[in-house]
């Protein structure tokens, strides 16, 4: 018999690890499964961890083995992501342990859906991930690509794909940032056919990557429609972006990622962003020609909620639709600042109201005061009036109140 | 035979012993039911002729403090947290008594913390049968593996009050770490090395004990002004090295949480306190030192800023967040039981306006009313709360008991009590369908917010009238409990020993709930 692997292990425990396990588990040859569980939760969930370890093991048919688990409160996703994870190490095996999805993620997203912040979350860390949906970003990103350290990049993906079925997010749009092509291909088995939402493409410089994607994508036959982010990082990418950005109907938006970018031009990135002002107008020239969103890059320096709220505020001269959010505090301050103005939502304001009195009096002609106003002006006027009734500033009823 | 035999159900539903530690203790008759009657506990009538006329009282060493105060078997010493994890006077009075070879004290701190973990040997060598106290850490995790030799007994702030002034305890030798002292025993806690701003724990049993002692490692001469402690209760006066570790008495700052998650449970709770009404211009609340607690303030704070409103008064546990406030202006006081942190010491040092008071005022039972009914808002935490809105603050879900009641129990009388709490710790939800120990009834608790939703107490039906229009995630506490269980699971409960550990007491001095032993 050929020497196999008999041991493997997957996820963390240890110092300042919460709601994770450390499954590690050895093949043996007789004494059926020998558990040995040490858990923080062990009054409250020792039974249910054992019976679903016992569970799994069955499913995977795995007969003997000294399985040991320590657990610092994991939610039972993220046991089974970890235990499968450190089984499918030993076996090969192309049963997928599946926990009943949740209805709640079962949610497909328009493609023009509101994206002004995105959430990252790594790949790897479910204390992380429990809590994003509360913080109300309009997506989530769970991150398998420069989060993930190289030896867990395996078991992320199954975390990944369990917390893409089974974890609320309260109405975030489901995205997955998946590795640097050509290894996306095999991180989309994981994530396309668990009802994710959205694939942010990293370091993407050219239209044939975006094909073979969808080309992958189409193979896994998803239920839904799955849409794409390219993130352009780099000189190339830039040259390339309105290409890549008409590749394929499914874009529905593309982001900028200035770490690498700067790195790719040789040159520091600066707080004032003078180095990028090229790349990023290029971005929202592409994008706005290709009629998707324009995504920014996220801002690092997560205590500076001043520098924040300055760089939002450029971003949307820019054009920028939204940007990327590191932590969720940074996520009101983008919402806020990328939101209408009181300024700009009451020249909104005015100019549909101008509108519809034209409509309502036959006129083809809208005007305002003495200007004549465009249909793209009054389309414009209309998605700001709607972005203010989505965060709250302007009542869902407020045409009635303004008659009034 | 078992401890306990007689079992009775208090008014609570909760199974309770009627005799602990041989003396008979009324079981919980309701909030407000019980009114204990006659006169209070006096102590030893004391002649000043049998004191040192030139007012020096000073003894050479803790040691020879205790032998002249007659420590002997089966005595009750009491002693206060004010020096919190820092305290270095407690587990000494213990080592002496060990080396008397007294036998059967009653220790009856008003808590005692992980710095207090020796204590354990001298409940183990028979010096100590028991605390009667709150128990943080190490100490509460022996009580409740049953290693404890009597029953345990937890008091809030307020009951400690109680239970001397109504004779329930006597306490022979109360010891006060005092951070600075005359030869007279005047002190207080502004001044000196082991600074802590202020003694507020210490007046029932400094006032009621038949010898006190006060221990200081910063000798002034008399008057030690201002006079926190007053001296004609004082018997011995002993100065040691050190009676604290200072980093551990005071937090060089105490800091708002970090976690975005408690973050947004603090703007939930100052977004309520602001759309009902009951945060307002002349208004007065109390929040902890925690760190969600913190950002509470500092939300309030803001708010009263922004609407140019002005608190009239905070009750302490002071700390920075507090002091700012009245440095900005947007407070007038601060009544002060604890300081938290250097700069709260500071401000009552300095600012007349940040006012030391003792629990006396704001917690006894027995007091000719309390402020605590006054305060508009209370913010408390719990590690449990049930569908019933019934509060645990001492036991952990798997039985252990590893926190006191402090002022928790007391505080629940304010206006509007407000648990903001995760609604799940871990993989451990907070809201269950029976707490495992009960230490406040849920008609007195009005508002458990999470980062998942708000859930207002049925009872509080004008709270929920006030919040039609208001978008926040207002949800009945069973949703909150499904919701949780439905992300963690449904945990089980945790199967404890019949074997009674301790005594928990409502503030009126009945029992309102006994913990079980856990089996390790």
């Amino acid at each position: 018999m050929e020497d196999r692997v008999k041991n493997a292990s997957a996820g963390n425990y240890g110092e300042g690890i919460r709601s994770d396990c450390h499954v590690e588990i050895s093949l043996k040859d007789t004494g059926g499964i020998d558990l040995d569980l040490k858990s923080k939760v062990a009054v409250m969930f020792g039974k249910a961890i054992r019976e679903q370890v016992l569970e799994m093991a069955r499913f995977f048919r795995l007969q003997h083995a000294g399985i040991r688990i320590m657990d610092s409160g994991a939610l039972p996703f993220v046991i089974a992501a970890r235990l499968e994870a450190a089984i499918k190490k030993l076996i090969t095996s192309s049963n997928d342990y599946l926990l009943p999805e949740l209805k709640e993620n079962k949610q497909a997203t328009p493609k023009d859906r509101k994206r002004i912040s995105r959430l990252y979350i790594p790949g790897n860390a479910p204390h992380l991930m429990i809590n994003a949906g509360i913080h109300k970003p309009d997506g989530i990103i769970f991150d398998l690509e420069d989060a993930v350290a190289p030896d867990k990049k395996y078991e992320a993906r199954f975390l990944v794909r369990n917390a893409l079925r089974n974890l609320n997010l309260y109405g975030a749009e489901k995205m997955v940032r998946v590795n640097q092509f050509p290894k996306s291909l095999d991180d989309l088995d994981h994530i396309v056919p668990h009802f994710v939402n959205l694939i942010l493409v990293p370091k993407c410089e050219s239209k044939e990557e975006i094909l073979e994607i969808n080309q992958k994508i189409a193979s896994l036959n998803p239920a839904h429609r799955v849409w794409l982010m390219p993130i352009i990082e780099s000189a190339l990418g830039i040259i390339h972006s309105f290409e890549i950005a008409t590749a394929a109907d499914n874009i529905a938006a593309m982001a900028i990622g200035l770490e690498d970018y700067t790195a790719d031009l040789g040159i520091q990135r600066t707080s004032t962003g003078k180095e990028s002002f090229y790349a990023r107008s290029h971005i929202v020239n592409a994008c706005k020609a290709a009629r998707i969103q324009a995504i920014d890059s996220v801002y690092s320096d997560v205590a500076n909620t001043e520098g924040l709220k300055e760089t939002v505020l450029e971003s949307k001269s820019l054009g920028f639709d939204g940007m990327g959010c590191i932590h969720p505090r940074q996520i009101a301050i983008i919402h806020e600042h990328f939101a209408p103005s009181s300024r700009e939502l009451e020249k909104a304001k005015k100019i549909f109201l101008a509108f519809r009195e034209a409509s309502e009096k036959g006129l083809g002609v809208v005007s305002l005061g003495t200007k004549m106003i465009d249909p793209p002006v009054v389309k414009q006027a209309k998605n700001t009036i709607d972005m203010a009734v989505s965060r709250g500033m302007l009542p869902e009823n407020w045409l009635k109140e303004e008659k009034q | 035979m078992k401890k306990y035999d007689t079992l009775v159900k208090n008014a609570a539903g909760r199974t309770v012993p009627e005799e602990i530690n041989g003396r008979k203790h009324v079981p919980f008759q309701g909030v407000g039911k019980h009114r204990p009657q006659g006169r209070k506990h006096a102590p030893l009538i004391p002649t000043s002729l049998d004191y040192p006329a030139d007012g020096n009282k000073t003894v050479a060493s803790l040691r020879e403090a205790l032998e002249k105060a007659g420590l002997q078997d089966g005595m009750t010493i009491s002693t206060h947290h004010h020096l919190r994890n820092g305290d270095l006077v407690s587990n000494e009075i213990f080592k002496h008594a060990s080396e008397m070879g007294v036998k059967n004290l009653v220790w009856f701190p008003s808590a005692a913390f992980p710095c207090n973990a020796p204590v354990i040997d001298y409940l183990e060598d028979g010096t100590l049968n028991r605390i009667e106290g709150s128990m943080n850490g190490p100490l509460g995790k022996y009580c409740s593996e049953g290693r404890m030799t009597g029953t345990a007994v937890l008091r809030s702030h307020g009951g400690r009050y109680q239970a001397i002034q109504d004779g329930e305890i006597k306490v022979d030798i109360a010891v006060i770490a005092t951070p600075t002292a005359d030869p007279f025993g005047n002190g207080n806690a502004v001044d000196g090395p082991s600074a802590c701003g202020v003694l507020g724990y210490s007046l029932a049993d400094y006032q009621y004990a038949d010898k006190v002692i006060v221990v200081t490692d910063n000798l002034v001469d008399f008057p030690c002004i201002p006079m926190q402690i007053e001296g004609n209760f004082v018997d011995y006066v002993v100065v040691v090295d050190k009676i604290g570790i200072p980093e551990k008495i005071v937090s060089g700052t105490t800091r708002i949480t970090n976690s975005p998650d408690r973050l947004l449970i603090a703007q939930l709770t100052s977004q309520f306190c602001l759309e009902t009404g009951i945060l307002k211009d002349r208004g007065c609340f109390q929040f902890g030192a925690g760190g969600t607690s913190l950002a509470i303030g500092h939300d309030f704070h803001q708010i009263l800023k922004e609407k140019n409103w002005k608190a009239r008064f905070a009750f302490g546990g002071s700390t920075q967040y507090m002091v700012d406030m009245i440095r900005d202006d947007v407070m007038d006081y601060i009544l002060d039981a604890q300081a938290f942190d250097l700069e709260a010491v500071r401000s009552v040092r300095e600012n007349p306006n940040h006012y030391p008071v003792s629990i006396f005022h704001a917690y006894d039972f027995h007091s000719k009313g309390n402020y605590t009914t006054m305060m508009d808002i209370v913010i408390l935490g719990a590690t449990e709360v049930d569908i019933n809105f019934n509060g645990n603050v001492v036991t952990h879900s798997d039985g252990y008991l590893l926190h006191g009641i402090g002022g928790w129990q007391n505080c629940l009388h304010a206006k509007c009590t407000i648990l903001p709490i995760p609604l799940f710790r871990d993989r451990i939800p907070v809201i269950k369908d029976e707490v495992t120990t009960l230490c406040g009834p849920g008609e007195l608790i009005d508002v458990i917010v999470t980062e998942r939703g708000i859930a207002v107490n049925p009872r509080r039906q004008d709270l929920l009238d006030r919040l039609k229009h208001t978008g926040l995630p207002i949800k009945t506490i069973e949703e909150l409990k499904n919701e949780a269980e439905k992300i963690c699971g449904k945990p089980e409960k945790p199967v404890l020993d019949d074997e009674i550990v301790a005594a928990i007491k409502w503030v009126d001095g009945t029992v309102i709930d006994a913990v079980r032993k856990v089996n390790p």
